[in-house]
């Protein structure tokens, strides 16, 4: 039953990323609605696989890797939908939802969803570290994917090709507070994450730790480096999409290291 | 029942013909003694049409007789005049209103004169309710057009290219800086095109400094002297160059300690000076992006090339609307008609009895 809601899930973003796909052939620069309702549908799918999986677990569904990639996709299009419309870019859609769909699919294709070997008793702080750390992973990826426009854009403004297939991307300056906030948003929410597992109770592992405090002190250097304007708007849009692949990096080695010790 | 055209355009005659004909008398003189039931003229500075519906065909020289200013016509200008009937009639409209036959393809102000005409003739009591059938669905049809298309996208001409970019760079230009460095025409209509955008602080720049303060006048800026326009580069958000300088006056050496404090804000330059008044290795830097007048024409015809590889869409969306107006007019009663175009004259008026709509 769960896995029948994210097929439904991965075929909204699957429609997504096709009408985009469409529209950037036939040069219709206007699949912005679509893709917002479609995310939407896929996010309300993703909830509810969530949800059905959570019930049944008996605690915040993130055990395996295979849940670990559901609940970070939902992140992004959770905060997607609720950045995206605000600061006008809802032609990151375009951009999110390969992504989500990427995640999604290789979640549901790879032999990923085994049951944790230790099952572990539900503990709030520990739910809310995992929970807080993977919706700023969340905002972390939707920055990545917000440079990745910034750069896309000023490549075009600097090279003076106007008329390719991205031609429609926001402003420079909207991206890159875009950026900023996003980097702030996930900034915040992995810290409160990365606070709260010292409450866990439990042993605290050390190379997760290590890891996850490199993670967050690289995140702070982009923004302290942006905040005291050392770095060049393009450089922060760069370090986003570096800092997010060694994100996710870092995640799977954790993922790894958890599969022989409880997470 | 004729529903007809009759006029003049930019495709068939040059302006010095055109600026002949116009419309003399009022529109509901036009309509008693051109002998139709309704007629609409459009008259702007790439054509003059004549709209008419009548029980009975009107030749054309009697319209063309209406239009041409006392005396001014010549023999030789009937043959640059055209005429479509019926069906034909109703797809030219319908190009007209989208955009389809203008100068600048896509261009949009044809839209707002057509409207304009056709309030100017409801108000002289000279549209009756075919062509105001006609030109309601023309609007219609205009923005189907417009909206499931691309044909309006991107900038055409070199002001409003530059500021379509400045667009693409800041967003919003309401709080942007824009300073002019010589004042040549081209400054002059682009700073007109930021304004038009919203932009209210334009600071002007001149080796005459009553150019510079004349030009200001005119853009609602403010005049700087020559010799301070290098500090203003700091501040501002946009730099519009064109002075007869025979060197560069910018390059990365000069510009860079010049922008070293503007921290993470965008410079746009916009050259149009030749020979350059920007070296080209100043758009390699961070944050500045300068274009030169070649390259600004450039992005305006690709935009001209994507706006024509539009067309055959607009036609369809055309063609659609066409039969969904022949249909009424056939549940009105009347018959389609196939359509004629030609030059005025006896032959081709006496064929306009068989051509109904």
């Amino acid at each position: 039953m769960d896995r029948q809601l994210l097929i439904a899930s991965t075929l909204c973003y699957f429609t997504a990323v096709m009408h985009t796909l469409l529209a950037i052939r036939e040069r219709i620069s206007r699949p912005r609605r679509f893709n917002f309702f479609a995310i939407g549908a896929g996010f309300l799918f993703q909830t509810a696989f969530l949800s059905v999986r959570g019930h049944a677990l008996g605690r915040c569904p993130i055990t395996n890797l295979f849940e670990v990639f559901i609940f970070l996709a939902w992140s992004v299009a959770l905060i997607y939908l609720l950045v995206g419309p605000a600061y006008r870019l809802s032609l990151m859609g375009a951009f999110t939802a390969p992504l989500v769909f990427v995640l999604q699919t290789f979640a549901l294709i790879a032999p990923i969803d085994v049951p944790a070997r230790v099952r572990v008793a539900a503990n709030p702080w520990l739910e809310f570290h995992a929970s807080m750390s993977m919706i700023a992973y969340g905002a972390f990826a939707l920055a990545c994917v917000a440079g990745v426009m910034y750069l896309v854009q000023e490549r075009q403004l600097k090279t003076h090709q106007l008329h390719t297939v991205f031609s429609n991307l926001p402003p420079l300056t909207n991206l890159y507070a875009a950026i900023t906030r996003l980097l702030w948003l996930g900034f915040v929410l992995y810290t409160a994450g990365l606070v709260s597992g010292f409450f866990t109770g439990g042993p605290l592992p050390r190379v997760k730790m290590i890891c996850a405090f490199a993670i967050w002190l690289f995140y702070g250097a982009i923004l302290q480096g942006r905040h005291l304007h050392r770095l060049a708007p393009k450089r922060v849009a760069a370090l986003c999409i570096v800092a997010f692949g060694a994100a996710v990096s870092v995640l799977w080695a954790i993922n790894f290291v958890s599969q022989s010790r409880p997470m | 029942m004729n529903l007809f055209c009759v006029g003049i355009s930019h495709h068939t005659a040059k302006v010095e013909t055109r600026e002949r004909y116009a419309l003399q008398r009022s529109e509901e003189v036009l309509r008693s003694e051109s002998g139709c039931d309704e007629t609409l003229l459009l008259a702007t500075c790439n054509r003059v049409e004549v709209y008419g519906s009548a029980g009975a065909p009107v030749p054309t020289e009697r319209i063309t007789n209406c239009l041409v200013r006392g005396g001014a016509g010549t023999a030789e200008d009937a043959s640059v005049f055209y005429r479509y009937e019926g069906e034909e009639c109703v797809r030219h409209l319908f190009r007209v209103v989208s955009g389809l036959d203008s100068m600048v393809i896509g261009e949009t102000d044809i839209l707002g004169q057509v409207k304009k005409s056709y309030a100017s003739a409801r108000e002289s009591g000279s549209v009756g309710p075919r062509l105001h059938r006609l030109f309601q669905r023309a609007f219609r049809v205009a923005k189907h057009v417009r909206t499931r298309t691309d044909i309006t996208r991107g900038a055409v001409s070199v002001g409003s290219v530059a500021v379509d970019l400045a667009v693409k760079i800041f967003g919003d230009l309401g709080e942007r800086k824009v300073l002019l460095l010589g004042a040549g025409e081209t400054s002059e209509r682009t700073a007109r095109a930021l304004t038009s955008r919203g932009v209210t602080d334009i600071r002007v720049s001149n080796r005459s400094f009553e150019r510079a303060e004349s030009l200001a006048a005119l853009v609602r800026g403010r005049a700087i002297s020559f010799h301070e326009w290098a500090k203003q580069c700091g501040e501002i958000d946009i730099l519009i160059s064109s002075t007869a300088a025979e060197e560069p006056l910018l390059t990365p050496d000069i510009l860079g300690p010049m922008i070293r404090e503007r921290s993470d804000r965008p410079l746009f330059i916009i050259d149009i000076a030749v020979p350059r008044d920007v070296a080209p290795e100043v758009n390699e830097m961070d944050g500045v992006f300068l274009y030169d007048i070649d390259s600004l024409q450039s992005i305006a015809e690709q935009s001209l090339a994507l706006r024509r590889q539009q067309i055959a869409a607009g036609e369809e969306i055309i063609a659609e609307h066409v039969t969904d107006f022949r249909r009424w007019f056939g549940r009105t009663g009347d018959t389609p008609a196939s359509a004629i175009r030609t030059g005025s004259g006896g032959l081709d008026d006496a064929a306009l009895g068989i051509s109904k709509l």
